[in-house]
């Protein structure tokens, strides 16, 4: 078992407005995640949780405290690590190779390498037949299918993922957590996902992390020693689940 | 389909009113005849000066044309400027916004004072006036481009740069597009106005000349000509917009 600490959070805290009257969206998280870990990150709304994803993607700048990954300290967005976010994000102007093709790209990455890289997903997520379309003659799913592939073009450490599938329909939304644990374990990828999804976050995570109400702390970590593919309805599951849910709820009593 | 039908019938219901109208006129003579000429007359009025459509017509677009060109090559740079730096818009946005409301003809006579009789002042008069339309339509694309693009652009290893051309840019085309629309709609109405008062050939410039001779047919003629050139030239503009654009949403029919 590789325990490699890829992603290190230490003390990080995120301040709005100016300092005493501001307000305090995040306050000493320190969380560490292991290469090729799944971590999902479970809180009641506003709690920060998407927040806290924003600073690991460099989006906005932590307020106090650090984060490094593999040692270095982030500054700013980075090909390192790749982000799927709630909406699909594509760029509609672009076919779906386009999209994925975009990282490496930008990236100076050699155009034959990227045909590769771009072929090698299409397969990865099922969709080579619709490597010419555009995101608009794509359902739901598929779109955010793409983004996940495009996240993955730059070969990141880490994939980071804002609720990608709350808006997508109960049936798809399963399809894609299906999907998403087959890519984990094709590509090794660490990731960070972001949920507020009790079931969901016990059917990827190997840790679920479970915040509390603003302001944001990690009110607690619970492991998820259960074997993959993982069933809902056994009892073990239901467990884990209770203890998740126990966490949230006692969280929720207290606003 | 049926809304083709619908909006062919109502322009043929208005040439038929129009047509009754004048024949009405012409046996009632509440005005004289020649005052409302018939639908055909008008066309005999336009088959009479045929050899001078042309010219007028290259001339006027030529007009529009250089006009347009100074002012979408100005407003999308500047729209750019200020719609991705703070700094640019701070320091361009108010004097535009000042200049903004007042009604471009009013500045004709000073352009004509300015830059004479000749081409120079309709075509930088048509480039002040359809300038401002593209600025801020370009403006606006840029500067609310959505966000959301830009961070996965970003995400994904873009630069700031990489980001704006690659990202920012091509989301505010939409935007971009129908500012270039509405500019040469305003190039088109300063362009008749600009003729009207200073020129010597044109179709505005006919219209005028029509009127010292008192040819309502003619000026009839000249009207419905600009019409014409003015719908075809929106009809290419809509083409290239729908296939630049054709990746995006259509937006649901209401």
């Amino acid at each position: 078992m590789n325990t490699k600490t890829t992603l290190v959070a230490d003390n990080v805290s995120l301040r709005y407005g100016s300092k005493g009257s501001g307000v305090t969206a995040i306050e000493n998280i320190s969380l560490d995640v292991n290469e090729g870990e799944f971590v999902t990150i479970v809180g009641p709304s506003g709690c920060g949780k998407s927040s806290f994803l924003s600073m690991v993607a460099g989006f906005v700048p932590v307020s106090g405290g650090r984060i490094t990954l593999d040692g270095k300290p982030l500054s700013g967005p980075g090909s390192d690590r790749g982000v799927v976010f709630q909406e699909h994000a594509l760029f509609p102007w672009m076919s779906v190779r386009q999209n994925i093709a975009f990282g490496p790209r930008v990236n100076k990455v050699p155009a034959r390498e990227i045909e590769k890289r771009v072929d090698e997903l299409l397969e990865l997520i099922g969709l080579t037949r619709f490597r010419d379309s555009w995101p608009k003659e794509l359902s739901g799913g598929m779109k955010q299918r793409v983004a996940i592939a495009r996240a993955l073009a730059n070969r990141p450490k880490m994939l980071l993922m804002d609720e990608p599938f709350a808006a997508l329909d109960a049936q798809t939304r399963r399809f894609l957590q299906d999907e998403l644990l087959r890519i984990w374990q094709t590509t090794k990828t660490t990731i960070l996902f972001i949920t507020h999804g009790i079931d969901e976050s016990v059917l990827l995570a190997d840790r679920v992390v479970v915040m509390t109400a603003r302001p944001g702390r990690i009110k607690t970590i619970i492991p998820v020693p259960l074997p993959r593919p993982r069933d809902e309805n056994t009892p073990e599951f239901t467990r884990v689940r209770k203890q998740v849910s126990d966490a949230l709820l006692s969280e929720l009593k207290m606003v | 389909m049926r809304d083709m039908i619908i909006r062919t019938l109502s322009l043929l219901a208005f040439l038929a009113t129009w047509w009754l109208l004048a024949l009405v006129n012409a046996s009632v003579q509440w005005v004289p005849a020649v005052m409302i000429p018939t639908p055909p007359q008008v066309l005999e009025a336009g088959w009479d000066i045929r050899e001078l459509v042309p010219g007028d017509i290259a001339i006027s677009l030529m007009r529009v044309f250089e006009g347009f060109l100074i002012a979408a090559v100005l407003g999308v740079l500047l729209g750019c400027l200020s719609g991705s730096s703070r700094f640019a818009e701070n320091i361009i946005d108010p004097v535009l916004e000042v200049l903004r409301p007042i009604p471009p003809l009013a500045f004709l006579p000073i352009f004509i004072i300015w830059f004479g009789l000749g081409e120079a002042s309709k075509v930088l008069m048509i480039a002040f006036s359809a300038f401002f339309i593209i600025y801020v339509n370009t403006y606006q694309g840029v500067r609310y481009a959505d966000p959301l693009l830009m961070r996965a652009a970003l995400s994904l290893g873009a630069s700031k740069r990489q980001a704006f051309f690659g990202i920012g840019l091509p989301s505010a085309m939409p935007e971009i597009f129908t500012g270039l629309r509405l500019g040469i709609g305003m190039a088109f109405f300063v362009l008749v106005a600009a003729e009207l008062i200073a020129a010597d050939s044109g179709m505005g410039f006919r219209i005028q000349e029509a009127r010292w001779q008192f040819r309502v047919d003619r000026m009839f003629f000249g009207a419905a000509l600009i019409g014409m050139i003015g719908f075809i030239l929106f009809a290419v503009l809509k083409f290239a917009e729908s296939k630049l654009l054709a990746w995006k949403p259509r937006r649901e029919a209401h």
